[in-house]
Protein backbone atom coordinates (compact mmCIF):
# COMPACT_ATOMS: atom_id res chain seq x y z
CA UNK A 1 0.00 0.00 0.00
CA UNK A 2 1.28 3.43 -0.96
CA UNK A 3 1.43 6.10 1.75
CA UNK A 4 2.69 9.45 0.50
CA UNK A 5 4.63 12.08 2.41
CA UNK A 6 1.50 14.24 2.15
CA UNK A 7 -0.53 11.47 3.86
CA UNK A 8 2.06 11.32 6.62
CA UNK A 9 1.93 15.09 7.06
CA UNK A 10 -1.88 15.01 7.31
CA UNK A 11 -1.88 12.24 9.95
CA UNK A 12 0.95 13.92 11.89
CA UNK A 13 -1.10 17.09 12.02
CA UNK A 14 -4.11 15.14 13.40
CA UNK A 15 -1.84 13.45 15.98
CA UNK A 16 -0.23 16.75 17.00
CA UNK A 17 3.21 15.59 15.94
CA UNK A 18 5.90 17.41 14.03
CA UNK A 19 8.18 15.17 11.96
CA UNK A 20 11.50 15.91 10.30
CA UNK A 21 11.80 15.41 6.53
CA UNK A 22 13.76 12.21 7.20
CA UNK A 23 11.09 10.90 9.58
CA UNK A 24 8.36 11.70 7.05
CA UNK A 25 9.88 9.61 4.29
CA UNK A 26 10.85 6.83 6.72
CA UNK A 27 7.30 6.67 8.16
CA UNK A 28 5.75 6.81 4.68
CA UNK A 29 7.63 3.64 3.73
CA UNK A 30 7.09 1.83 7.04
CA UNK A 31 3.41 2.75 7.36
CA UNK A 32 2.90 1.66 3.77
CA UNK A 33 4.42 -1.74 4.55
CA UNK A 34 2.42 -2.20 7.77
CA UNK A 35 -0.88 -1.04 6.24
CA UNK A 36 -0.17 -3.27 3.25
CA UNK A 37 0.18 -6.18 5.65
CA UNK A 38 -3.09 -5.42 7.48
CA UNK A 39 -4.91 -5.43 4.13
CA UNK A 40 -5.09 -9.19 4.62
CA UNK A 41 -8.05 -8.66 6.96
CA UNK A 42 -10.06 -7.94 3.80
CA UNK A 43 -9.77 -11.64 2.92
CA UNK A 44 -12.23 -12.37 5.72
CA UNK A 45 -15.97 -12.06 5.32
CA UNK A 46 -17.15 -10.28 8.47
CA UNK A 47 -20.70 -9.59 7.38
CA UNK A 48 -23.05 -10.02 10.32
CA UNK A 49 -20.17 -10.28 12.81
CA UNK A 50 -20.44 -7.89 15.75
CA UNK A 51 -17.31 -5.93 16.65
CA UNK A 52 -15.62 -6.67 20.01
CA UNK A 53 -14.69 -3.56 21.97
CA UNK A 54 -13.79 -5.38 25.17
CA UNK A 55 -12.77 -8.95 25.93
CA UNK A 56 -15.00 -9.15 28.99
CA UNK A 57 -18.60 -8.28 28.26
CA UNK A 58 -19.76 -5.72 30.79
CA UNK A 59 -22.41 -3.12 31.31
CA UNK A 60 -21.84 0.21 32.98
CA UNK A 61 -20.16 -0.19 36.37
CA UNK A 62 -22.09 1.95 38.80
CA UNK A 63 -21.15 2.86 42.35
CA UNK A 64 -22.75 4.84 45.12
CA UNK A 65 -22.38 8.58 44.62
CA UNK A 66 -20.33 9.20 47.74
CA UNK A 67 -17.72 11.87 48.34
CA UNK A 68 -14.25 10.34 48.82
CA UNK A 69 -10.93 11.97 49.65
CA UNK A 70 -8.97 13.13 46.59
CA UNK A 71 -5.27 13.80 46.19
CA UNK A 72 -5.67 17.56 46.66
CA UNK A 73 -4.37 20.60 44.81
CA UNK A 74 -0.75 20.50 45.98
CA UNK A 75 -0.16 16.91 44.82
CA UNK A 76 -2.18 17.37 41.65
CA UNK A 77 -0.05 20.37 40.69
CA UNK A 78 3.27 18.92 41.82
CA UNK A 79 4.16 17.82 38.28
CA UNK A 80 2.86 20.91 36.51
CA UNK A 81 5.42 22.24 34.02
CA UNK A 82 4.16 25.76 34.73
CA UNK A 83 1.64 26.99 37.30
CA UNK A 84 0.25 30.03 38.96
CA UNK A 85 -1.44 29.75 42.36
CA UNK A 86 -3.70 26.69 42.04
CA UNK A 87 -3.82 26.72 38.22
CA UNK A 88 -1.88 25.26 35.33
CA UNK A 89 -0.42 28.03 33.19
CA UNK A 90 -0.40 27.61 29.39
CA UNK A 91 0.36 29.95 26.48
CA UNK A 92 -2.38 32.42 25.64
CA UNK A 93 -5.28 30.70 23.84
CA UNK A 94 -7.42 33.63 22.68
CA UNK A 95 -5.52 36.40 20.93
CA UNK B 1 23.65 -20.39 49.69
CA UNK B 2 23.35 -17.10 47.77
CA UNK B 3 20.32 -15.13 48.96
CA UNK B 4 19.96 -13.62 45.48
CA UNK B 5 19.29 -17.07 44.00
CA UNK B 6 16.29 -17.77 46.23
CA UNK B 7 12.72 -17.68 45.00
CA UNK B 8 9.89 -16.03 46.92
CA UNK B 9 8.76 -19.14 48.74
CA UNK B 10 12.34 -20.18 49.58
CA UNK B 11 13.25 -16.74 50.91
CA UNK B 12 9.93 -16.56 52.79
CA UNK B 13 10.84 -19.75 54.66
CA UNK B 14 14.25 -18.35 55.65
CA UNK B 15 12.76 -15.02 56.73
CA UNK B 16 10.16 -16.84 58.78
CA UNK B 17 12.74 -19.04 60.53
CA UNK B 18 14.89 -15.91 61.11
CA UNK B 19 17.77 -17.58 59.27
CA UNK B 20 17.93 -14.45 57.11
CA UNK B 21 16.59 -10.94 57.72
CA UNK B 22 14.93 -8.80 55.09
CA UNK B 23 17.70 -6.21 55.53
CA UNK B 24 20.32 -8.89 54.79
CA UNK B 25 18.41 -10.09 51.73
CA UNK B 26 17.91 -6.52 50.52
CA UNK B 27 21.58 -5.60 51.02
CA UNK B 28 22.60 -8.72 49.09
CA UNK B 29 20.33 -7.72 46.20
CA UNK B 30 21.51 -4.09 46.20
CA UNK B 31 25.15 -5.13 46.15
CA UNK B 32 24.50 -7.59 43.30
CA UNK B 33 22.66 -4.82 41.44
CA UNK B 34 25.74 -2.63 41.88
CA UNK B 35 28.10 -5.21 40.34
CA UNK B 36 25.89 -6.93 37.73
CA UNK B 37 23.40 -4.28 36.62
CA UNK B 38 25.90 -2.23 34.52
CA UNK B 39 26.19 -5.25 32.19
CA UNK B 40 22.40 -5.73 31.92
CA UNK B 41 20.61 -2.37 32.03
CA UNK B 42 17.46 -3.76 33.60
CA UNK B 43 16.79 -0.86 36.00
CA UNK B 44 15.83 2.72 35.22
CA UNK B 45 15.78 3.70 38.91
CA UNK B 46 17.25 1.84 41.90
CA UNK B 47 15.46 2.90 45.10
CA UNK B 48 18.38 2.14 47.40
CA UNK B 49 17.24 4.09 50.46
CA UNK B 50 13.59 3.15 50.22
CA UNK B 51 14.54 -0.52 49.83
CA UNK B 52 16.48 -0.49 53.09
CA UNK B 53 13.69 1.40 54.90
CA UNK B 54 11.12 -1.10 53.54
CA UNK B 55 13.33 -3.97 54.70
CA UNK B 56 13.70 -2.57 58.21
CA UNK B 57 9.93 -2.15 58.46
CA UNK B 58 9.48 -5.73 57.20
CA UNK B 59 11.90 -7.10 59.79
CA UNK B 60 9.92 -5.36 62.55
CA UNK B 61 6.75 -6.86 61.18
CA UNK B 62 8.32 -10.32 61.08
CA UNK B 63 9.60 -9.91 64.66
CA UNK B 64 6.07 -8.96 65.74
CA UNK B 65 4.74 -12.15 64.16
CA UNK B 66 2.63 -10.29 61.60
CA UNK B 67 4.16 -11.84 58.54
CA UNK B 68 2.52 -12.37 55.16
CA UNK B 69 4.01 -14.49 52.39
CA UNK B 70 5.49 -11.42 50.66
CA UNK B 71 6.70 -9.59 53.78
CA UNK B 72 10.34 -8.60 53.37
CA UNK B 73 10.67 -9.98 49.82
CA UNK B 74 12.77 -7.69 47.55
CA UNK B 75 10.80 -7.01 44.36
CA UNK B 76 11.08 -4.58 41.47
CA UNK B 77 8.40 -3.14 39.19
CA UNK B 78 8.31 -2.31 35.51
CA UNK B 79 8.50 1.48 35.24
CA UNK B 80 4.90 1.54 33.98
CA UNK B 81 3.47 1.17 37.53
CA UNK B 82 2.87 4.45 39.34
CA UNK B 83 4.81 4.57 42.60
CA UNK B 84 4.00 7.56 44.80
CA UNK B 85 7.13 9.63 45.39
CA UNK B 86 9.31 7.44 43.13
CA UNK B 87 9.99 8.66 39.60
CA UNK B 88 7.98 6.74 36.98
CA UNK B 89 9.05 7.17 33.35
CA UNK B 90 7.37 4.41 31.32
CA UNK B 91 10.68 4.31 29.44
CA UNK B 92 9.93 7.69 27.87
CA UNK B 93 11.68 11.03 27.71
CA UNK B 94 8.26 12.69 28.00
CA UNK B 95 7.99 11.38 31.61
CA UNK B 96 11.68 11.54 32.53
CA UNK B 97 11.02 13.72 35.61
CA UNK B 98 7.53 12.50 36.48
CA UNK B 99 6.99 11.68 40.17
CA UNK B 100 3.49 10.22 40.60
CA UNK B 101 1.17 11.62 43.29
CA UNK B 102 -0.35 8.16 43.95
CA UNK B 103 0.48 4.47 43.48
CA UNK B 104 -0.95 1.73 41.28
CA UNK B 105 -3.34 -0.66 43.04
CA UNK B 106 -1.01 -3.56 42.16
CA UNK B 107 1.82 -1.88 44.10
CA UNK B 108 -0.52 -0.89 46.96
CA UNK B 109 -1.51 -4.54 47.36
CA UNK B 110 2.13 -5.63 47.54
CA UNK B 111 2.89 -2.83 50.00
CA UNK B 112 0.09 -4.02 52.28
CA UNK B 113 2.01 -7.29 52.58
CA UNK B 114 5.25 -5.41 53.35
CA UNK B 115 7.36 -6.02 50.24
CA UNK B 116 10.69 -4.28 49.64
CA UNK B 117 10.85 -2.06 46.53
CA UNK B 118 14.30 -2.36 44.90
CA UNK B 119 13.48 -0.07 42.01
CA UNK B 120 11.81 0.50 38.69
CA UNK B 121 12.63 -1.58 35.66
CA UNK B 122 13.54 -0.77 32.11
CA UNK B 123 11.00 -1.35 29.34
CA UNK B 124 10.16 -0.42 25.80
CA UNK B 125 8.84 3.14 25.69
CA UNK B 126 5.15 3.07 26.73
CA UNK B 127 5.37 -0.76 26.50
CA UNK B 128 5.59 -0.53 22.71
CA UNK B 129 8.15 -3.04 21.55
CA UNK B 130 9.33 -6.63 21.64
CA UNK B 131 13.02 -6.08 22.41
CA UNK B 132 13.45 -3.28 25.00
CA UNK B 133 15.35 -1.33 22.35
CA UNK B 134 12.81 1.51 22.27
CA UNK B 135 13.49 2.66 25.87
CA UNK B 136 14.69 6.25 26.20
CA UNK B 137 16.96 5.03 29.02
CA UNK B 138 19.15 2.65 27.05
CA UNK B 139 18.80 -0.95 25.99
CA UNK B 140 18.54 -3.99 28.26
CA UNK B 141 20.75 -7.01 27.58
CA UNK B 142 19.76 -10.67 27.87
CA UNK B 143 21.61 -12.23 30.86
CA UNK B 144 22.03 -15.48 28.88
CA UNK B 145 23.84 -13.71 26.03
CA UNK B 146 24.48 -9.99 26.40
CA UNK B 147 24.59 -9.51 22.61
CA UNK B 148 20.93 -10.42 22.49
CA UNK B 149 17.68 -8.70 23.42
CA UNK B 150 15.81 -9.80 26.57
CA UNK B 151 12.45 -9.47 24.80
CA UNK B 152 9.94 -6.76 25.50
CA UNK B 153 8.22 -4.78 26.51
CA UNK B 154 8.77 -6.07 30.07
CA UNK B 155 12.40 -6.81 29.14
CA UNK B 156 13.87 -5.26 32.28
CA UNK B 157 11.43 -7.28 34.43
CA UNK B 158 12.54 -10.57 32.83
CA UNK B 159 16.26 -9.73 32.72
CA UNK B 160 16.25 -8.71 36.41
CA UNK B 161 14.76 -12.07 37.41
CA UNK B 162 17.18 -14.02 35.19
CA UNK B 163 20.21 -12.06 36.46
CA UNK B 164 18.99 -12.51 40.08
CA UNK B 165 18.67 -8.75 40.65
CA UNK B 166 15.23 -9.11 42.26
CA UNK B 167 13.44 -12.08 43.80
CA UNK B 168 10.54 -11.46 41.41
CA UNK B 169 9.16 -8.60 39.33
CA UNK B 170 5.94 -7.27 37.87
CA UNK B 171 5.33 -6.54 34.22
CA UNK B 172 2.45 -5.80 31.89
CA UNK B 173 1.30 -7.71 28.82
CA UNK B 174 -0.60 -6.10 25.93
CA UNK B 175 0.50 -8.39 23.09
CA UNK B 176 2.96 -10.73 24.80
CA UNK B 177 5.03 -8.28 26.84
CA UNK B 178 5.29 -10.58 29.89
CA UNK B 179 5.38 -13.99 28.18
CA UNK B 180 7.85 -13.25 25.37
CA UNK B 181 10.59 -11.75 27.63
CA UNK B 182 9.96 -14.53 30.18
CA UNK B 183 10.54 -17.06 27.40
CA UNK B 184 13.70 -15.31 26.18
CA UNK B 185 15.15 -14.96 29.69
CA UNK B 186 14.17 -18.35 31.09
CA UNK B 187 11.68 -17.29 33.74
CA UNK B 188 7.99 -17.87 34.41
CA UNK B 189 5.73 -15.10 33.09
CA UNK B 190 1.97 -15.02 33.63
CA UNK B 191 -0.57 -12.88 31.80
CA UNK B 192 -3.79 -13.19 33.79
CA UNK B 193 -7.25 -12.95 32.24
CA UNK B 194 -8.29 -9.41 31.32
CA UNK B 195 -10.00 -7.96 34.40
CA UNK B 196 -8.35 -10.34 36.89
CA UNK B 197 -5.85 -7.70 38.12
CA UNK B 198 -6.55 -3.97 38.51
CA UNK B 199 -5.01 -1.66 35.93
CA UNK B 200 -5.47 1.41 38.15
CA UNK B 201 -2.25 3.41 38.17
CA UNK B 202 -0.71 1.41 35.33
CA UNK B 203 0.20 3.78 32.51
CA UNK B 204 -2.16 2.93 29.66
CA UNK B 205 -1.03 1.68 26.25
CA UNK B 206 -4.03 -0.22 24.79
CA UNK B 207 -6.72 -0.31 27.46
CA UNK B 208 -8.78 -3.22 26.12
CA UNK B 209 -5.66 -5.45 26.02
CA UNK B 210 -3.32 -4.33 28.86
CA UNK B 211 -2.99 -6.67 31.84
CA UNK B 212 -0.66 -6.83 34.88
CA UNK B 213 1.24 -10.00 35.80
CA UNK B 214 4.26 -11.47 37.59
CA UNK B 215 7.67 -12.62 36.29
CA UNK B 216 9.18 -15.18 38.63
CA UNK B 217 11.75 -17.96 39.03
CA UNK B 218 9.13 -20.69 39.25
CA UNK B 219 5.42 -21.43 39.02
CA UNK B 220 4.83 -21.45 42.79
CA UNK B 221 6.02 -17.83 42.97
CA UNK B 222 3.71 -16.97 40.08
CA UNK B 223 0.76 -18.42 42.00
CA UNK B 224 1.78 -16.53 45.15
CA UNK B 225 1.99 -13.18 43.34
CA UNK B 226 -1.21 -13.69 41.36
CA UNK B 227 -3.01 -14.40 44.62
CA UNK B 228 -1.69 -11.12 46.02
CA UNK B 229 -2.58 -9.07 42.94
CA UNK B 230 -5.94 -10.48 41.82
CA UNK B 231 -9.31 -9.09 42.77
CA UNK B 232 -11.84 -6.41 42.09
CA UNK B 233 -10.76 -2.80 42.45
CA UNK B 234 -13.42 -0.09 42.64
CA UNK B 235 -10.87 2.22 40.98
CA UNK B 236 -10.78 0.05 37.82
CA UNK B 237 -14.29 -0.47 36.47
CA UNK B 238 -12.99 -3.18 34.10
CA UNK B 239 -11.64 -5.30 36.96
CA UNK B 240 -13.94 -8.24 37.48
CA UNK B 241 -15.72 -9.00 40.73
CA UNK B 242 -15.28 -12.76 40.92
CA UNK B 243 -13.77 -14.58 43.92
CA UNK B 244 -9.99 -15.05 43.99
CA UNK B 245 -9.19 -18.74 44.40
CA UNK B 246 -6.22 -20.10 46.35
CA UNK B 247 -3.82 -20.43 43.42
CA UNK B 248 -1.17 -22.26 45.47
CA UNK B 249 -3.72 -24.93 46.38
CA UNK B 250 -4.12 -25.57 42.63
CA UNK B 251 -0.51 -26.78 42.37
CA UNK B 252 -1.27 -30.45 42.93
CA UNK B 253 1.27 -31.84 40.46
CA UNK B 254 -1.50 -33.94 38.94
CA UNK B 255 -2.26 -33.59 35.21
CA UNK B 256 -3.65 -37.08 34.67
CA UNK B 257 -6.47 -36.87 32.15
CA UNK B 258 -5.83 -33.17 31.48
CA UNK B 259 -6.86 -32.48 27.87
CA UNK B 260 -4.20 -30.37 26.16
CA UNK B 261 -4.96 -28.84 22.76
CA UNK B 262 -2.30 -28.49 20.06
CA UNK B 263 -3.35 -25.87 17.50
CA UNK B 264 -2.10 -26.73 14.01
CA UNK B 265 -1.72 -23.03 13.18
CA UNK B 266 1.03 -22.61 15.82
CA UNK B 267 3.25 -25.43 14.63
CA UNK B 268 4.20 -23.87 11.34
CA UNK B 269 6.96 -24.70 8.89
CA UNK B 270 9.00 -21.59 9.75
CA UNK B 271 9.26 -22.52 13.43
CA UNK B 272 12.86 -22.52 14.70
CA UNK B 273 14.21 -26.08 14.92
CA UNK B 274 15.26 -25.78 18.58
CA UNK B 275 11.86 -24.33 19.51
CA UNK B 276 10.13 -27.22 17.73
CA UNK B 277 12.36 -29.72 19.53
CA UNK B 278 11.55 -28.16 22.92
CA UNK B 279 7.81 -28.38 22.13
CA UNK B 280 8.13 -32.05 21.11
CA UNK B 281 9.97 -32.88 24.29
CA UNK B 282 7.38 -30.99 26.39
CA UNK B 283 4.58 -32.95 24.73
CA UNK B 284 6.40 -36.20 25.57
CA UNK B 285 6.79 -35.05 29.19
CA UNK B 286 3.09 -34.29 29.52
CA UNK B 287 2.20 -37.64 27.93
CA UNK B 288 4.36 -39.42 30.49
CA UNK B 289 2.47 -37.54 33.23
CA UNK B 290 -0.83 -38.86 31.92
CA UNK B 291 -2.11 -35.82 30.02
CA UNK B 292 -4.03 -36.35 26.77
CA UNK B 293 -3.39 -34.43 23.56
CA UNK B 294 -6.07 -33.23 21.19
CA UNK B 295 -5.41 -31.65 17.79
CA UNK B 296 -7.35 -28.41 17.57
CA UNK B 297 -7.65 -25.53 15.16
CA UNK B 298 -7.61 -21.77 15.77
CA UNK B 299 -8.35 -20.80 12.18
CA UNK B 300 -7.98 -17.01 12.46
CA UNK B 301 -4.51 -17.08 14.04
CA UNK B 302 -2.89 -15.74 10.88
CA UNK B 303 -4.98 -12.54 11.16
CA UNK B 304 -4.12 -11.76 14.79
CA UNK B 305 -1.04 -9.59 14.24
CA UNK B 306 -2.85 -7.40 11.70
CA UNK B 307 -5.86 -7.10 14.03
CA UNK B 308 -3.65 -6.24 16.99
CA UNK B 309 -1.67 -3.54 15.21
CA UNK B 310 -4.90 -1.74 14.31
CA UNK B 311 -6.66 -2.05 17.67
CA UNK B 312 -3.60 -1.47 19.88
CA UNK B 313 -2.37 1.52 17.90
CA UNK B 314 -5.85 3.07 17.74
CA UNK B 315 -6.22 2.77 21.52
CA UNK B 316 -2.66 4.06 21.99
CA UNK B 317 -3.23 7.12 19.84
CA UNK B 318 -6.19 7.99 22.06
CA UNK B 319 -4.49 7.14 25.39
CA UNK B 320 -1.32 9.07 24.55
CA UNK B 321 -3.24 12.21 23.63
CA UNK B 322 -2.94 13.13 27.33
CA UNK B 323 0.76 13.91 26.91
CA UNK B 324 0.35 17.49 25.80
CA UNK B 325 2.70 19.36 28.13
CA UNK B 326 -0.14 20.92 30.15
CA UNK B 327 -0.47 19.03 33.44
CA UNK B 328 2.61 16.80 33.74
CA UNK B 329 5.47 15.50 31.66
CA UNK B 330 7.76 17.33 29.29
CA UNK B 331 6.76 20.79 28.03
CA UNK B 332 8.66 22.36 25.14
CA UNK B 333 10.31 25.61 26.18
CA UNK B 334 10.02 27.58 22.98
CA UNK B 335 6.34 27.31 22.02
CA UNK B 336 4.76 30.20 20.12
CA UNK B 337 1.18 29.30 21.12
CA UNK B 338 -0.88 26.51 22.69
CA UNK B 339 -1.06 24.29 19.60
CA UNK B 340 2.66 24.74 19.05
CA UNK B 341 3.23 23.73 22.68
CA UNK B 342 1.29 20.47 22.18
CA UNK B 343 3.10 19.65 18.96
CA UNK B 344 6.60 20.50 20.16
CA UNK B 345 6.21 18.86 23.59
CA UNK B 346 4.98 15.62 22.03
CA UNK B 347 7.51 15.61 19.22
CA UNK B 348 10.42 16.20 21.58
CA UNK B 349 9.13 13.78 24.22
CA UNK B 350 8.16 10.69 22.22
CA UNK B 351 10.60 8.28 20.57
CA UNK B 352 10.33 6.85 17.05
CA UNK B 353 8.34 3.68 17.84
CA UNK B 354 5.77 5.58 19.90
CA UNK B 355 5.37 8.17 17.13
CA UNK B 356 5.01 5.39 14.56
CA UNK B 357 2.24 3.69 16.55
CA UNK B 358 0.41 6.96 17.29
CA UNK B 359 0.55 7.68 13.54
CA UNK B 360 -0.80 4.23 12.64
CA UNK B 361 -3.58 4.47 15.21
CA UNK B 362 -4.52 7.98 14.17
CA UNK B 363 -4.65 6.82 10.55
CA UNK B 364 -6.85 3.82 11.45
CA UNK B 365 -9.27 6.08 13.32
CA UNK B 366 -9.27 8.93 10.81
CA UNK B 367 -12.21 9.93 8.68
CA UNK B 368 -12.71 7.61 5.73
CA UNK B 369 -10.64 4.75 7.21
CA UNK B 370 -12.44 4.09 10.50
CA UNK B 371 -14.77 1.37 9.13
CA UNK B 372 -12.21 -0.17 6.79
CA UNK B 373 -9.53 -0.54 9.45
CA UNK B 374 -10.69 -0.08 13.04
CA UNK B 375 -14.19 -1.58 12.88
CA UNK B 376 -12.97 -4.35 10.57
CA UNK B 377 -10.25 -5.25 13.10
CA UNK B 378 -12.81 -5.34 15.92
CA UNK B 379 -14.95 -7.75 13.91
CA UNK B 380 -11.96 -10.00 13.28
CA UNK B 381 -11.25 -9.80 17.01
CA UNK B 382 -14.69 -11.40 17.52
CA UNK B 383 -13.70 -14.24 15.16
CA UNK B 384 -10.42 -14.77 17.05
CA UNK B 385 -12.30 -14.93 20.38
CA UNK B 386 -14.75 -17.43 18.90
CA UNK B 387 -11.81 -19.61 17.81
CA UNK B 388 -10.76 -19.92 21.46
CA UNK B 389 -14.31 -20.47 22.74
CA UNK B 390 -14.79 -23.33 20.30
CA UNK B 391 -11.37 -24.85 21.03
CA UNK B 392 -11.94 -24.75 24.78
CA UNK B 393 -15.16 -26.73 24.39
CA UNK B 394 -12.93 -29.77 23.90
CA UNK B 395 -9.73 -29.05 25.86
CA UNK B 396 -8.67 -27.73 29.28
CA UNK B 397 -5.55 -25.92 28.18
CA UNK B 398 -3.71 -25.14 24.92
CA UNK B 399 0.02 -25.73 24.45
CA UNK B 400 2.05 -23.61 22.00
CA UNK B 401 5.48 -22.02 21.63
CA UNK B 402 5.76 -18.51 23.13
CA UNK B 403 7.90 -17.09 20.32
CA UNK B 404 8.88 -18.50 16.91
CA UNK B 405 12.62 -18.17 17.72
CA UNK B 406 14.85 -17.75 20.79
CA UNK B 407 16.06 -14.21 21.62
CA UNK B 408 17.32 -12.36 18.55
CA UNK B 409 20.41 -10.15 18.35
CA UNK B 410 20.42 -6.52 19.49
CA UNK B 411 19.78 -4.34 16.44
CA UNK B 412 18.58 -7.23 14.28
CA UNK B 413 15.01 -5.98 13.80
CA UNK B 414 15.11 -2.27 14.73
CA UNK B 415 14.91 -1.08 11.14
CA UNK B 416 12.05 -3.36 10.14
CA UNK B 417 9.04 -2.74 12.42
CA UNK B 418 6.86 -5.27 10.59
CA UNK B 419 9.34 -8.09 11.26
CA UNK B 420 9.50 -6.99 14.90
CA UNK B 421 5.68 -7.08 15.11
CA UNK B 422 5.56 -10.58 13.62
CA UNK B 423 7.74 -11.93 16.44
CA UNK B 424 4.63 -11.65 18.66
CA UNK B 425 2.53 -13.91 16.46
CA UNK B 426 1.91 -16.61 19.14
CA UNK B 427 1.21 -14.29 22.08
CA UNK B 428 -1.05 -11.65 20.52
CA UNK B 429 -4.17 -13.84 20.02
CA UNK B 430 -4.44 -14.38 23.80
CA UNK B 431 -4.68 -10.63 24.46
CA UNK B 432 -7.28 -10.21 21.74
CA UNK B 433 -9.32 -13.04 23.28
CA UNK B 434 -8.77 -11.57 26.76
CA UNK B 435 -7.90 -14.91 28.28
CA UNK B 436 -4.93 -16.05 30.41
CA UNK B 437 -1.60 -17.65 29.45
CA UNK B 438 1.75 -18.42 30.97
CA UNK B 439 5.31 -18.96 29.75
CA UNK B 440 7.35 -21.62 31.53
CA UNK B 441 10.98 -22.65 30.74
CA UNK B 442 10.95 -25.69 28.44
CA UNK B 443 14.47 -26.05 27.10
CA UNK B 444 17.46 -24.34 25.55
CA UNK B 445 18.64 -23.73 22.00
CA UNK B 446 21.88 -25.27 20.73
CA UNK B 447 23.59 -21.98 21.58
CA UNK B 448 22.26 -21.99 25.16
CA UNK B 449 19.32 -19.58 24.87
CA UNK B 450 16.17 -20.28 26.91
CA UNK B 451 13.00 -21.43 25.16
CA UNK B 452 9.58 -21.00 26.78
CA UNK B 453 6.43 -23.02 26.48
CA UNK B 454 3.06 -21.24 26.41
CA UNK B 455 0.04 -22.68 28.19
CA UNK B 456 -3.18 -20.87 27.33
CA UNK B 457 -6.17 -21.23 29.65
CA UNK B 458 -9.88 -20.47 29.55
CA UNK B 459 -10.96 -17.04 30.80
CA UNK B 460 -10.31 -17.09 34.59
CA UNK B 461 -8.70 -20.51 34.16
CA UNK B 462 -5.45 -19.48 35.87
CA UNK B 463 -5.65 -22.40 38.31
CA UNK B 464 -5.55 -24.96 35.48
CA UNK B 465 -2.73 -23.14 33.68
CA UNK B 466 -0.67 -22.89 36.90
CA UNK B 467 -1.34 -26.54 37.76
CA UNK B 468 -0.25 -27.69 34.29
CA UNK B 469 2.87 -25.50 34.37
CA UNK B 470 3.76 -26.61 37.89
CA UNK B 471 3.48 -30.31 36.98
CA UNK B 472 5.79 -29.71 34.01
CA UNK B 473 8.24 -27.82 36.21
CA UNK B 474 8.27 -30.69 38.72
CA UNK B 475 9.08 -33.14 35.93
CA UNK B 476 11.87 -31.07 34.31
CA UNK B 477 14.93 -29.15 35.43
CA UNK B 478 14.94 -26.25 32.96
CA UNK B 479 13.90 -23.71 35.60
CA UNK B 480 16.87 -24.61 37.81
CA UNK B 481 19.50 -23.46 35.27
CA UNK B 482 21.02 -20.08 35.94
CA UNK B 483 22.41 -17.49 33.56
CA UNK B 484 26.12 -17.02 34.22
CA UNK B 485 26.57 -13.28 34.63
Amino acid sequence: MKISVADVEHVAQLARLELSEDEKSLFAGQMGAILGYVEKLKELNTEGILPTFHAVPMENAFREDLACPSIGVAKALANAPDRVESFYRVPKIIE
Amino acid sequence: MDICDLSIHELHRKLKSKEVSSVEATRAMLSRIETVEPRIGSFITVTHEQALADAEAADKRIAAGEMDVLTGIPLALKDIFLTEGVRTTCGSRILKDFVPPYSATAYEKLKEQGVVLLGKLNQDEFAMGSSNESSAFGITRNPWDTNRIPGGSSGGSAAAVAARLATATLGTDTGGSIRQPASHCGCVGLKPTYGRVSRYGVIAYASSLDQVGPLTRNVTDSAILLGALAGHDPKDSTSVNTPVPDYCAALTGDVKGLRIGLPTEYFIAGLDRDVQAAMNSAIATYRSLGAEFVDITLPHTDYAVATYYLIATAEASSNLARYDGVRFGHRAADAANLLDMYVKSRSQGFGAEVKRRIMLGTYALSSGYYDAYYVKAQKVRTLIMQDFTMAFAGVDVILTPVAPTPAFKIGEKVNDPLQMYLSDIFTIPVNLAGTCALSVPAGFSASGLPIGLQLIGKPFGEETVLRAAHAFEQATEWHTRKAVI
